[in-house]
């Protein structure tokens, strides 16, 4: 089953915490590839905790572990994930003449990622 | 820990913007490491903590190490020959840095961007554009009675914001401190940031222009239909409720972040925040400022406005400054493929540019400047390691208010500081285009390649 939300890139402290210690160290990998997802959608979807799930558009794709919040943190339909290359596999390159490219609110198809479909 | 140690007080912490200058660090001088950092918030901790002097060579071409004058001449010959040589970055590096930057695409008649154009750029068009009813941060501590966040998070990336300047410091005309303020946070998910407020106002993605419009209309007497909730996901009781907030306070402050800037309506968003500062200014005083990321990205701002005229996405190209985001900013003159060269400083773009930018970028000859190894310097034809601001070096950095700060090092580095490596770099580019021109000749050595 596969769901059309809106991801939202943004910063988060363990983030800016593993920054320092590398961009390319395992720990900042792990935070950017990790998908905040509400709860209710998570089990609607069949996902549970550390599942894989695939995110497309018409940009790109990329592969990502999610990880539930609560309804009332995250409301149902809205995804969130700390900004690193995962997400910029997502991110149109058209800024609309201002230099800026839409880097929150994507809308992105989820889909689990089972053996078949990897 | 060694006994060889040394306390620094006064420290300044580059992480982001707030630029903290109240640190105060234990510096192991024989292992070359901060082992304390007091004061500093978990991101600051983290900051002094994990900028140790690193293993790699001070420059590398294609991954082989050579020496820092080979790579100095390498750069000099890639920037001189390309025809839209691009730099981009600094907002992790000194002022001083800056400037050399700027003067270097000067010479090479380039195109000069910094990551504002990928955090508060549109803010900048906004700015031009209605204005800034602005402040410095100590005269929110000492004077704000309504604070309101909108679209930022500064719980995870400016821990310091509330406790240093905005919600809990008792100030000149707020003696009590928290208790003397009225907190609000504008925000389409609840974030770490919302318990530190007393009023959550949740928006639906994209709809912030909308908010923020209807707002204007309240505050000007006008009439807003209760479909409006519908549409942004605010009730108009709620819109109401901060209309009488903001009108009756003595003098509140707006606070956005990327949530604004980086979304559908972009400088339109930053534009309607400023307006509304500016309408409130008829019932009391109102002042509105960008939250900005990067410990010297309103540095960055500052030195190419005083050098060029222009914050962000500047081109030499004619031979005077010109300033057009869309077509001199980083990300559209890699994705259309126009640049055919970079030097990016104190930045990883190669990390969290659109995918079509990326993969531009691995097409073109790149110079890296960073303390770290990063996407951005792995890709790198040159790649220079250089020292942390702040940490190794000195100069000035400009907090998030148009603060000037002067920094202290807390203890050497065997690595050089990129504004040494970028002063030789532009004495090396004035020395081959004068030669490429006629202008003037300094000898064989200056022949371009």
């Amino acid at each position: 089953m596969a769901e059309t939300m809106v991801l939202v890139p943004g910063r988060s402290s363990k983030q800016g915490t593993s920054l320092n210690k590398g961009k390319l160290k395992q720990e900042y990998l792990l935070i950017t590839s990790t998908l905040e997802m509400n709860s209710d959608d998570m089990q609607r979807l069949g996902l549970e905790e550390g599942d894989s799930v695939r995110l497309s558009n018409e940009v790109g794709e990329t592969v990502v572990t999610c990880k539930g919040r609560k309804p009332e943190d995250l409301p149902s339909g809205i995804l969130f994930i700390a900004y690193g290359p995962p997400s910029s596999q997502l991110m149109d390159g058209d800024t609309a003449g201002t230099g800026m490219p839409l880097s929150k609110n994507i809308e992105v198809l989820v889909e689990k990622v089972t053996v078949k479909n990897i | 820990m060694s006994e060889n140690i040394k306390i620094v007080k006064n420290a300044t912490c580059t992480f982001c913007g707030c630029v903290c200058d109240d640190m105060e660090l234990t510096v192991d001088l024989d292992e070359k490491r901060i082992t304390k950092a007091k004061n500093a918030c978990v991101l600051g901790r983290a900051w002094f903590a994990e900028h140790t002097i690193g293993d790699w060579p001070v420059a590398m071409i294609d991954g082989k190490e050579v020496s820092k004058e080979e790579a100095i001449e390498e750069t000099a010959q890639t920037l001189v020959k390309a025809k839209f040589p691009i730099i981009y970055g600094l907002s992790d590096t000194t002022c001083e840095a800056q400037r050399q930057a700027v003067a270097i695409s000067d010479i090479i008649r380039g195109t000069i961007d910094t990551t504002t154009s990928v955090c508060h750029g549109p803010s900048g068009l906004a700015f031009q554009g209605v204005g800034e009813s602005t402040m410095s941060l100590g005269e929110v501590k000492n004077r704000a009675d309504l604070v309101i966040y909108w679209g930022g998070n500064p719980a995870a990336s400016h821990p310091r914001h509330f406790t240093r300047y905005t919600v809990t410091p008792k100030g000149m005309f707020i003696p009590n401190g928290r208790k003397d303020r009225t907190v609000v946070l504008v925000d389409i998910r609840k974030t770490p940031s919302a318990p530190v407020a007393d009023l959550f106002i949740q928006v639906k993605p994209g709809k912030d222009f909308e908010v923020l419009w209807a707002l204007r209309a309240l505050v000007k007497g006008k009439n807003i239909d209760p479909s409006i909730e519908e549409e942004t996901g605010v009730s108009l009781a709620t819109l109401e409720d901060l209309v009488d907030k903001m009108k009756n306070c003595r003098y509140g402050v707006l606070f956005f972040g990327m949530g604004l800037t980086m979304t559908r309506g972009r400088h339109f968003n930053s534009g309607a925040i400023m307006a509304l500062t500016t309408d409130l200014n008829e019932f009391t005083h109102f002042v509105t400022k960008p939250v900005r990321g990067h410990g010297n990205v309103t540095g960055a701002d500052n030195v190419l406005s005083w050098q060029t005229g222009y914050p962000f996405g500047v081109n030499f190209n004619r031979g005077y400054p010109r300033f057009n985001p869309g077509e001199f900013t980083t990300v559209d003159t890699l994705a259309r493929g126009d640049a055919d060269a970079a030097m990016f400083i104190a930045s990883d773009p190669a990390s969290n540019f659109p995918k079509v930018a990326i993969e531009h970028m691995k097409k073109i000859p790149v110079i890296s400047l960073d303390t770290k190894q990063t996407e951005t310097s792995k890709l790198a034809h040159v790649a220079f390691a250089t020292s942390t601001y702040g940490i190794n070096t000195g100069g000035t950095v400009y907090r998030m208010d148009d603060v000037p700060i002067t920094m202290r090092s807390a203890f050497d580095s065997p690595y050089p500081d990129d504004e040494e490596i970028l002063t030789a770099i532009k004495k090396r580019v004035q020395e081959l285009v004068w030669v490429k021109l006629g202008i003037r000749g300094t000898g064989n050595e200056a022949k371009v390649a």
